[in-house]
């Protein structure tokens, strides 16, 4: 390969070596870059330390209704109000916005693990990892979607 | 002309790179990283079965917080 290209170039102007360097070297880092992306993917910013820390404040008020069954994953990478007949009349109010806030904190991270990659279309793709992943996760007695269903681990 | 023929070559192979950076999602990558934060949300422990609720200061891992319906 360098034999033809430097035999190509020695009746051609030697600027013209100098741009095809330049090409090879753009080249050689576009492929450095893209082993880099392959090594790590980016969970260290400012906005995602951010809503790991609310979701994990959160999940306290969270556990004992994932663990009444209240409250199951979803297959999209969300939680959802399953069946509040366990629940106190009273608390039932502040399930909904406890998983609203959870929800909202769970898309927002999606996005920006997906921006911090410099990729924003991987969004749907790091959800669908996180939704196997949670569910991979849950404890025993959990409820999770199942298709249309729930399921119970 | 060889150069022209060199320059296509090389244009193709920058834009075949710049392709695949865009079109590629890593997937064990992107598991790690759900996986590391999921622990921290959840408070598990690496690589230990979570049959145990741990929740943060008053409770110790001995007691069970929360009984199971």
């Amino acid at each position: 390969m360098m034999k033809i290209i430097a035999k190509t170039l020695s009746l051609q102007d030697i600027r013209m070596q100098h741009l095809a360097w330049a090409l090879l070297a753009v080249t050689l880092f576009a492929l450095a870059q893209l082993a880099q992306a392959a090594a790590n993917m980016e969970i260290d910013t400012p906005a995602i330390t951010a809503l790991k820390n609310s979701m994990q404040a959160r999940h306290a008020q969270l556990l004992p209704h994932y663990n009444s069954g209240a409250v199951g994953l979803t297959n999209d990478g969300l939680i959802a109000v399953r069946d509040t007949t366990a629940v106190p009349l009273k608390e039932r109010g502040g399930i909904n916005s406890l998983v609203a806030s959870e929800n909202a904190d769970r898309s927002a991270l999606y996005k920006e693990i997906a921006k911090a990659n410099g990729h924003p279309e991987w969004e749907g793709e790091v959800r669908q990892t996180f939704a196997g992943r949670w569910i991979d996760k849950a404890q025993g007695g959990w409820h999770y979607r199942s298709g249309s269903d729930w399921a119970k681990k | 002309m060889h150069m022209k023929k060199l320059f296509v070559i090389s244009g193709l192979l920058v834009l075949s790179a710049c392709v695949t950076i865009n079109i590629y999602f890593p997937a064990a990558e992107a598991q790690k990283a759900a996986d590391k934060i999921i622990d921290e949300v959840w408070q598990l422990k690496n690589g230990q079965k979570p049959d145990t609720e741990k929740t943060p200061a008053e409770k110790t891992p001995e007691t069970q917080p929360a009984e199971s319906k």
